[in-house]
């Protein structure tokens, strides 16, 4: 067994990206998420690892620092929380655009705009959707756990590497800031070899330049650059698939929820079967991609879908798109930073769903 | 003796660097962005650093820097080219980095990034060249514009009661305690060329010894932009740019320079 800790979900991240051998940090502070950035400087993992951490002027320039280093090969994160995000989307883009590997932590606040310090569930779309302009998508890997902070770090950096694509964990205010006990993996080594033939590491005698770039200014190519991102998605949609359900065997019913949310409603899943009412969990782990496969066959058997969510209702949009109509899917969910409650979504669960 | 006996390599006196690809150069005919490449790149081969420099290009006309410069570069967002170079430096300290930057994307977008590149000391170069407008997207006013000077945006001269002032931004960066060279240069006139490849010389010396930022500014015309023959535009750059935004050193080894 590793290492037991008692933590708080965003020292967890702070902790494991540097046991991932992580090459760099660089940040910006902003409420709920500042903890991951005060922690690694206590930890002073130059000492440690080697691992590089800079607190930037600004999350625009954290972002593009973390786009300088992966432009290298080397293992860059980030972490903010959803403003911070909104200004980094910009930079997010490029590294998509780009195809270079990278951590994104997303601590989520409620919004729009400065919105609140509290949890929320509302920047779904922005992270699973793109989020920055163009034709992209990051890996997203929503932790319901402090345990899964810390192994979703391990998990980010390999996939991102894996497919030459940002990785985001998209957590929220809950997750980062409660303490758990978290089992902690051992130390790997950072990356000593950077031999593949994208990343920029001198131009020497034997081969020719380097570049990476977004920008292609003639537009047949630019097409196929588009055509290959979408088969790197389908290829992700394939192989990275990633679900836990709970009491979904003989469900009627099926409550779809991440994060935090899916903690919530593992309490109500209890307490709808002390009723009689025979209810289960489907608790997507990527939200991109999606398990819509599951949910489409869970679509032929149950009674109705509930996406259960701190937002206004977003991921209920790919339930439905999976569903496609076979069988009724509705939302329920608190916003702005309030958090509901298990006795809440069963009223949802009754008033929206069960007959 | 006629041209082609002359016409020999052993007549040979200068070539391009190798540091330099074949690729045919984007800019206007007259633009001084093609004699910044090369004396960039001649100062990387002569210095033998080839392998071990890293660019970066910016958003703005040297936006495809890299086609023409054959080290391994990377594109930075608008505005973000010392962020993204900070990002590489930080991880990889032994290497020379350096950024490629227009006014635009230097002085207006990126003023937060320059400025605090600086104020950190990041030991790389920012080559930074000013023609006070925004060539690529066709001739706006840009920060660093003149006072009274004509661009798309500002099509009766920028008035500086509505538009605001024109930034020196190279005056103001090399205040800063983490900046160890700044410079303003020109390339318009041999001796002026001479004078560019100098201090960008120094610059990559400066971080060879891990010194901190260097800025080299280099003042250059836009004949395009500013609507001139590339002979008018150079006569035009000293009759009014280089009064306001006059050559010389403003800081060199860390030490601010006497004005005269």
């Amino acid at each position: 067994m590793g290492e037991l800790k008692l933590m708080k979900g965003n020292e967890a991240v702070a902790e494991a990206a540097i046991r991932a051998g992580a090459d760099a940090y660089f940040g910006y502070p902003i409420t709920p998420q500042s903890e991951v950035m005060e922690y690694l400087a206590l930890q002073q993992p130059h000492k440690r690892t080697g691992m590089v951490l800079l607190q930037a002027e600004s999350e625009i320039a954290a972002i593009n620092m973390v786009y300088g280093a992966a432009s290298t090969g080397k293992r860059a994160m980030t972490s903010s929380s959803s403003p911070g995000i909104s200004l980094k989307q910009e930079g997010i883009s490029y590294l998509a655009g780009a195809e270079l590997p990278c951590l994104i932590l997303n601590v989520v606040r409620g919004g729009p705009g400065l919105g609140t310090i509290q949890p929320s569930q509302a920047d779904y779309f922005q992270s699973t959707k793109g989020g920055g302009h163009g034709d992209y998508h990051l890996i997203v890997l929503a932790p319901s756990s402090v345990q899964e902070m810390a192994d979703f770090a391990k998990l980010g950096f390999e996939l991102a590497e894996k497919y030459r694509n940002p990785a985001m964990i998209l957590s929220d205010g809950v997750i980062g800031q409660m303490m758990e006990k978290v089992e902690l993996f051992e130390q790997q080594p950072r990356k000593s070899e950077f031999n593949e033939d994208w990343m920029l590491t001198g131009k020497t005698a034997d081969r020719k330049k380097r570049v990476v770039t977004s920008l292609d200014l003639e537009p047949t190519k630019m097409e196929k650059h588009n055509l290959a991102l979408i088969e790197k998605y389908r290829a992700m949609e394939e192989n990275e698939v990633r679900y836990e359900e709970i009491a979904c065997e003989d469900a009627e019913y099926i409550m779809v929820a991440y994060g935090s949310s899916a903690r919530i409603c593992q309490k109500t899943v209890q307490m709808a079967r002390e009723d009689g009412i025979k209810v289960g969990l489907l608790r997507p782990i990527t939200l991109f991609p999606f398990p819509k496969k599951r949910i489409a066959e869970l679509a032929n058997r149950v009674k109705g879908f509930l996406s259960v969510e701190m937002s206004s209702g977003q991921m209920v949009e790919d339930v439905k798109l999976a569903v496609n109509g076979k069988t009724k899917v509705e939302h329920y969910g608190r916003m702005g930073g309030m958090i509901h409650s298990p006795e809440q979504v069963l009223c949802g669960l009754n008033e929206f769903l069960v007959d | 003796m006629d041209i082609q006996e002359i016409i020999q390599p052993e007549n040979l006196v200068y070539e391009r660097t190798q540091c330099l690809t074949d690729a045919t150069l984007s800019y206007c005919p007259g633009c001084g962005h093609g004699v910044i490449h090369r004396l960039t790149m001649e100062v990387i081969e002569e210095m033998g650093i080839q392998q071990d420099t890293l660019g970066v290009a910016s958003v703005g006309c040297s936006v495809l820097a890299y086609d023409f410069m054959n080290i391994d570069m990377t594109q930075a967002p608008h505005g973000r080219a010392t962020a993204v170079a900070t990002g590489i430096k930080r991880c990889w300290p032994n290497k020379f980095v350096f950024t490629y930057q227009g006014d635009g994307d230097l002085a207006a977008i990126g003023t937060a990034e320059t400025i605090h590149t600086c104020n950190r000391g990041e030991n790389l170069l920012i080559i930074f060249v000013n023609n006070g407008i925004y060539g690529m997207t066709g001739g706006q006013m840009a920060p660093t514009t003149l006072p009274g000077m004509k661009s798309s945006t500002s099509p009766y001269g920028r008035d500086v009661e509505l538009m605001g002032n024109p930034i020196n931004i190279t005056d103001m960066v090399s205040r800063l305690p983490g900046t160890y060279f700044a410079t303003r240069q020109s390339v318009h006139k041999p001796g002026n060329v001479r004078k560019t490849k100098k201090a960008l010389r120094m610059a990559f010396e400066n971080q060879k010894l891990n010194k901190g930022t260097s800025i080299v500014e280099i003042v250059s015309n836009c004949n395009s932009g500013w609507k001139m023959t590339p002979a008018e535009s150079n006569k035009w750059m000293e009759e009014h740019m280089f009064p306001f935004y006059p050559l010389g050193d403003m800081k060199v080894n860390g030490e601010m320079v006497e004005k005269k």
